[in-house]
């Protein structure tokens, strides 16, 4: 059985990086956002496996273990400040939130 | 030997000072009044010992240093709290602490009606004077000197401003008396007044400071001694420098022009203030420095000639300016100005024995006039002004008496002490330069004359204000015996300097002589002038004349024609209104130094410091807050500007490494 | 005998750390026990600073006190402090100044006692610390150090305008010592990786970098000292601060700009000095007029006292440029008559504040009456800052003044010209405070009490001390002076010769 070639992961995690970040800039629901945002750390983890078998090393995918913790991280923050956000705003678009701006 | 412990008289009235300074209010007037005079006495009997042990060495020795301690030492600079005493310092001591003395005790009584706090008050600043003169006069260095110098200025600011609380308001009745209001006189606003001395004495001391440095700077030493010692072998234009910067100091000090103009003010201050600080000692302080310097001065003819025409102007010009007043103390004072311009006329012809001889008498009888005045004052509750006193002579003839025997010897009335001391100034006048000498005698005219005005005006006549003459009285005994004392002194203090055609010995100038023996022709053997007998007789005889006419013309005007001075003064009404207004020069002052000096610090604060520097500093600030601002814009507060954004900015990022 | 075994100086900088730490701990209601506490401290920190004088040696040149101890090994940075005889007295006015501070802020401070105290001795070790150091990043880590408690202590204790004066101060001293840590690090560099001042000092620094080291410190210096015109924060400082901050800001903080002059510029680039002496001579007489002029104008007693400040200062400026044993000399002791007098008159004005929350000289007038004790504390020290002889003031700029008419005439003949002007100005307020009738508003002013009494006396004692024993500060302050002008003036004369 022949490998799936590398290539393709990488072709698939761009594809994935690309609709997060177009979920990142045209979506307004923070919760939406949120995943956006899940998605493309996730295609970076795709990239880092794919790579991690293509050179035989095992660091990728340590990297990847220590990118999930962080998303873990992220995700608990940023649910946090949404849930804030919607107890103080009540509501979870982001352009009602733009007292910082300059 | 006392003389080796001549700082007691320093330390007699500096514990005086300190004992009623801090304890004086608590112990009660009692005390105050029996340690203020009493430590001036002390100091006084000090002086008396030292000049007897002086009168035993020999006289070239008499000058003796007594080193306290090292003061100041930096680097080369070396400066010694050290005293010196010599004939000159002595006899500055004697005049100082006797005078003094007496007009401490006096002062017991006419401070009677103070509070108990301001009579200590009174007694330790009048304390701390003498502390500050007897520092200025025994000093063994320019340094030390200076320091005194400055000190009775910081002593006569204190006492002309000791009330205080006076004239900003003339309907403000501020001074308790026997339990009734006394309306304040409009005329004299102590805390300004005394301001004005201090300050405008500040101006001659920037003088006397850089004099002083120059002195370090030329000779490396402060030192009398030393300093005099080098002298002769420094060039001469510097040594005319150094003395016409000293004597701007002796100008400030001496109250002479230009910087006379705090003086007359300086009357605001008590009676005895201005007996003590701003007739008999302080004002005389530069009279004494020059005499101090007169190796120096020696060595100086262009100095020398500046201070003879600056003494003779002053005279004449003071002596102006007092015919027509009517304030009593203001008469006394522009004749105070006017005699010690007869000083520096005597020092700057190089007489410098006849100047401090007139200095002595001077001291007796000016303090004796001042006195008086201030018993005068005492009686009418404060009123000055002659033309409300009249007839006076019936309701306090002690003071009468004694005023006018201070009055018969400022005026020069022969054989009285300021007679022979005026004399020998303008017989030595007169051997300098005849118009020196007859601008000095044209002054004794005018002595005569203002000095009998007031006399008449105050004292002879009826009553000008009944309420106020019903009201006077003849002061406590604690006034008048000082006033008694100094009488004597004022009347036969001349037996100090009889002149030398009389055949016998110049008693004052022997005893300085041993200060002076450095000058050849000088001391003793000085008032053998180059004059015949004949000539000295005849100006002897000229003098008596002038002064003579001068009481006569007052008696004249003021008592046989009692119309005739408003009469001229209506016919020559500008002159009149020009000597009125003291030549305008308060004005001039005002209008040249004062005001734009207020104007320009103003300015500072508002122009400059204020709209200038802090405007470009706050501008500054505030352009960078708009140009913060103005960038903030950029924070739109949309997430999605910021992502795309970054994206953007990953883009080019990855371009350039692609496209690198 | 010099206590090399004995970290005197280590202890002194310690002593007041410890006591903030412990003031931080106590509980916030008991206020007496905090004040307790922090003047406790304060007096041991004296205490312990006068050994520092006892036992300093004139006759030996160079540093005393010294302890030196690796700090940042890998950077060659040490801890490097000792004393000579131009910091030895800075070090005890800062000492007996921060005793008086926070003794004069019993009563005035009453919100957050505890956060203001721990400050206040904070600030001492931050000052001492400026005094003592001899290694340039650690004397720059306490200069950055003392700026912060000062800054706090005017934006929360002070006037109406606070914030702003805190700012101002804090951007204005920021912007020279952010110029002064760039011209560290090159001399760090450039003399070989050490930043310790003994070497340094013996290193030779090319004239042209010399000249622009000495723009960068100088420029840090002249805006702590003030120089005109980098004065206009002082004023602002002075009037929202709490009469302690005073204190402190006119008695040892502008001391640090005039001692950087003497400690680093001066030593460390003698071949810039002769390029750049003149025209900070300018500035220090154009100082000396123009605060005293702008001092003539005010209407606030403190802004009239900050602005005698910046004329005073110029003085002692002038002095340390004039580079004569004279001059130099009397201008170290200038700095500590100065900070004595200066932090004389704004005790007492702030006894007057702290009684009818006034500082406008037109709503006082005649109290002397009133008040007879705190008139007769204004007067001396009035005339202590007049320059009276017999008082500190007189001896310091006495000496100045010989030393710089030496050099210069005019310059010394503009100064002296300066002495009439502060009598002018300071009789004014002496005139419109205390003298006139009594201004009704003021019936019912009490006197000075036995606390505030106290918070004066040491103050008026010294005026006198120095002013008639100079000799036992100047024996101490002449040889490090001596030392350091003549090398000064020879590396100069060496330079000239070179070029010729």
């Amino acid at each position: 059985m022949t490998a799936v070639p590398t290539s393709w992961f990488l072709l698939l995690s761009a594809i994935l990086f690309v609709i997060g970040a177009g979920g990142v800039l045209l979506r307004r629901n923070v919760l939406i956002m949120l995943m956006s945002v899940e998605m493309m750390m996730n295609a970076v983890n795709l990239t880092f496996i794919a790579l991690s078998r293509h050179l035989s090393s095992l660091t990728g995918q340590i990297f990847v273990f220590m990118v999930m913790a962080v998303a873990a991280v992220e995700v608990a923050v940023g649910l946090a400040i949404l849930i804030e956000l919607n107890r103080l705003r009540a509501t979870t678009d982001v352009d009602d939130v733009s007292s910082l701006k300059g | 030997m006392i003389i080796q412990s001549i700082w007691l008289a320093i330390a007699f009235p500096l514990a005086g000072l300190l004992f009623n300074g801090l304890l004086g209010r608590r112990l009660g007037r009692g005390v105050v009044g029996i340690v203020g005079p009493g430590t001036v006495a002390l100091a006084f009997v000090v002086g008396l010992f030292a000049g007897l042990d002086l009168l035993a060495l020999p006289a070239q020795d008499r000058a003796i240093v007594v080193t306290l301690w090292n003061w100041i030492s930096v680097g080369s600079f070396r400066a010694g709290m050290s005293l010196l005493a010599d004939p000159l310092s002595v006899l500055m001591v004697l005049v100082v602490t006797g005078v003094g003395f007496l007009i401490h005790v006096y002062s017991i009584g006419y401070m009677e009606h103070e509070e108990d706090r301001l009579y200590a008050r009174f007694f330790t600043f009048l304390n701390l004077f003498i502390v500050s003169m007897l520092i200025l006069v025994l000093a063994d260095n320019y340094l030390l000197m200076y320091v005194g110098w400055e000190l009775v200025g910081v002593c006569s600011y204190l006492l002309i401003g000791f009330w205080f609380r006076r004239g900003d308001d003339p309907q403000d009745p501020v001074r308790l008396k026997d339990g009734e209001l006394v309306p304040v006189p409009a005329n004299l606003n102590p805390a300004d007044s005394g301001k004005k001395a201090f300050i405008v004495n500040r101006v001659g001391d920037f003088g006397f400071a850089l004099g002083v440095f120059l002195i370090w700077t030329t000779f490396g030493t402060l030192n009398f001694a030393d300093v005099f010692g080098a002298a002769p072998e420094i060039a001469s234009g510097t040594v005319t420098v150094i003395t016409l910067l000293l004597f701007v100091g002796a100008v400030g000090k001496s109250a002479q022009l230009p910087l006379y103009v705090w003086l007359p003010d300086a009357m605001a201050g008590p009676t005895p203030v201005s007996a003590l600080i701003h007739a008999a000692t302080m004002v005389t302080a530069g009279v004494y420095m020059v005499a101090r310097s007169h190796a120096l001065y020696a060595l100086a003819p262009t100095t020398s000639l500046v201070v003879a025409l600056v003494g003779v102007i002053t005279a004449l010009y003071a002596a102006t300016i007092a015919l027509v007043q009517t304030d009593l103390k203001r008469v006394l004072a522009y004749s105070t100005i006017s005699q010690l311009g007869y000083m520096f006329l005597a020092v700057g012809v190089g007489a410098y024995a006849s100047g401090m001889f007139h200095l002595t008498t001077h001291a007796f009888f000016k303090a004796l006039l001042f006195l008086a005045a201030g018993s005068v004052m005492h009686a009418l509750g404060d009123v000055i002004d002659i033309r409300r006193m009249g007839g006076l002579r019936q309701k306090m003839p002690r003071t009468y008496w004694t005023f006018v025997i201070g009055a018969l010897a400022l005026a020069g009335f022969p054989l009285t002490s300021g007679f022979f001391s005026k004399d020998e100034i303008l017989a030595k006048a007169f051997e300098f330069s005849p118009i020196l000498w007859a601008l000095g005698l044209l002054t004794a005219l005018l002595t005569g004359f203002y000095t009998f005005r007031a006399l008449f005006v105050a004292f002879w006549g009826s009553a000008r204000d009944q309420e106020l003459f019903d009201h006077a009285h003849e002061s406590p005994g604690v006034m008048t015996w000082p006033l008694i004392l100094l009488a004597g002194l004022a009347l036969f203090g001349g037996i100090l300097g009889l002149p030398q055609i009389l055949g016998v010995d110049h008693a004052l100038a022997g005893w300085l002589h041993p200060a002076f023996a450095d000058l050849e022709g000088e001391g003793a053997e000085a008032i053998h002038h180059g004059l015949s007998a004949g000539l000295e007789w005849g100006l002897l005889g000229l003098s008596s004349v002038i002064a003579l006419l001068g009481i006569g013309l007052a008696y004249w005007f003021y008592v046989a024609n009692p119309g005739w001075p408003a009469d001229l003064a209506v016919r020559f009404k500008s002159v009149f209104k020009l000597l009125v207004n003291k030549y305008y020069v308060d004005d001039l002052y005002d209008l040249l130094f004062v005001d734009p000096g207020k104007a320009l610090a103003r300015f500072c604060a508002q122009g400059i410091d204020n709209a200038a520097i802090d405007g470009i500093i706050d501008g500054g600030a505030r352009l960078i807050v708009q140009g913060g601002a103005w960038l903030g814009r950029l924070q739109t507060g949309f997430i999605r500007h910021y992502a795309l954004a970054m994206f953007l900015g990953v883009i080019v990022v990855v371009a350039y490494f692609f496209l690198r | 005998m010099n206590s090399m075994d004995f970290p005197l100086l280590s202890l002194l900088l310690a002593l007041p750390v410890a006591g903030a730490i412990l003031v931080a701990l106590l509980p916030r209601e008991r206020t007496e026990l905090v004040k307790g506490v922090a003047f406790a401290t304060c007096v041991a920190a004296l205490v312990l600073s006068l050994p520092l004088y006892f036992n300093f040696q004139p006759g030996v040149t160079g540093f005393q006190f010294e302890e030196v101890t690796d700090w940042i090994p890998g950077l060659n940075i040490s801890y490097h402090v000792g004393v000579d005889g131009i910091s030895l007295f800075l070090v005890l006015l800062t000492t007996l100044l921060s005793a008086v501070a926070v003794l004069s802020s019993w009563t005035a401070i009453t919100e957050q006692v505890k956060e203001y105290m721990a400050l206040m001795l904070l600030m001492e070790t931050a000052m001492l610390g400026v005094f003592v150091s001899l290694d340039l990043f650690l004397f720059y880590v306490f200069w950055e150090a003392s700026l912060i408690p000062m800054a706090l202590l005017i934006g929360r204790w002070g006037g109406t305008r606070r914030i702003y004066a805190a700012i101002k101060f804090f951007l204005f001293t920021m912007a020279g010592s952010a110029l002064m840590l760039v011209a560290t690090i090159v001399l760090y560099l450039w003399g070989g990786g050490t930043s310790d001042l003994p070497k340094l000092l013996s290193s030779q620094i090319p004239a042209w970098l010399q000249v622009w080291l000495f723009a960068a410190f100088a420029l840090a210096f002249a805006v702590k000292v003030p120089l005109f015109p980098l004065h206009t924060w002082l004023p602002a400082a002075h009037v929202e601060a709490p009469t302690a901050g005073s204190i402190i800001l006119a008695g040892v903080l502008l001391k640090m700009g005039a001692y950087g002059y003497l400690r680093f510029a001066l030593p460390l680039f003698p071949d810039a000095v002769p390029l750049f002496a003149p025209w900070l001579s300018i500035l220090a007489l154009i100082g000396i007029v123009y605060g005293a002029l702008v001092a003539l104008a005010q209407e606030d007693v403190k802004s009239l006292v900050a602005y005698s400040s910046v004329a005073h200062m110029g003085f002692i400026v002038l002095g340390t440029f004039a580079l004569t044993p004279q001059a130099v000399s009397g201008a170290v002791l200038q700095m500590v008559n100065h900070g004595l007098s200066t932090g004389g008159l704004f005790l007492l004005v702030g006894v007057l504040y702290e009684r009818r929350h006034t500082r406008l000289l037109k709503d006082y007038g005649g109290i002397w009456v009133k008040a007879p004790i705190f008139g007769s504390f204004f007067i001396i020290t009035a005339l202590s800052s007049v320059g009276l002889p017999g008082m500190n003031g007189f001896v310091g700029e006495f000496t100045i003044l010989l030393g710089t008419f030496r050099v210069n005439v005019v310059y010394a003949a503009i100064a002296t010209f300066g002495i009439v002007l502060a009598a002018w100005y300071l009789l004014v307020a002496v005139r419109r405070l205390l003298f006139g009738p009594l201004n009704p508003a003021n019936t019912d002013l009490s006197d000075m009490n036995a606390r505030e009494i106290a918070v004066m006396l040491p103050l008026v004692v010294f005026f006198f001390v120095i002013g008639l024993f100079p000799n036992l500060f100047f024996q101490k302050i002449n040889p490090a002076v001596e030392t350091m002008t003549s090398q000064v003036t020879q590396t100069r004369a060496v330079a000239e010769m070179s070029n010729e």
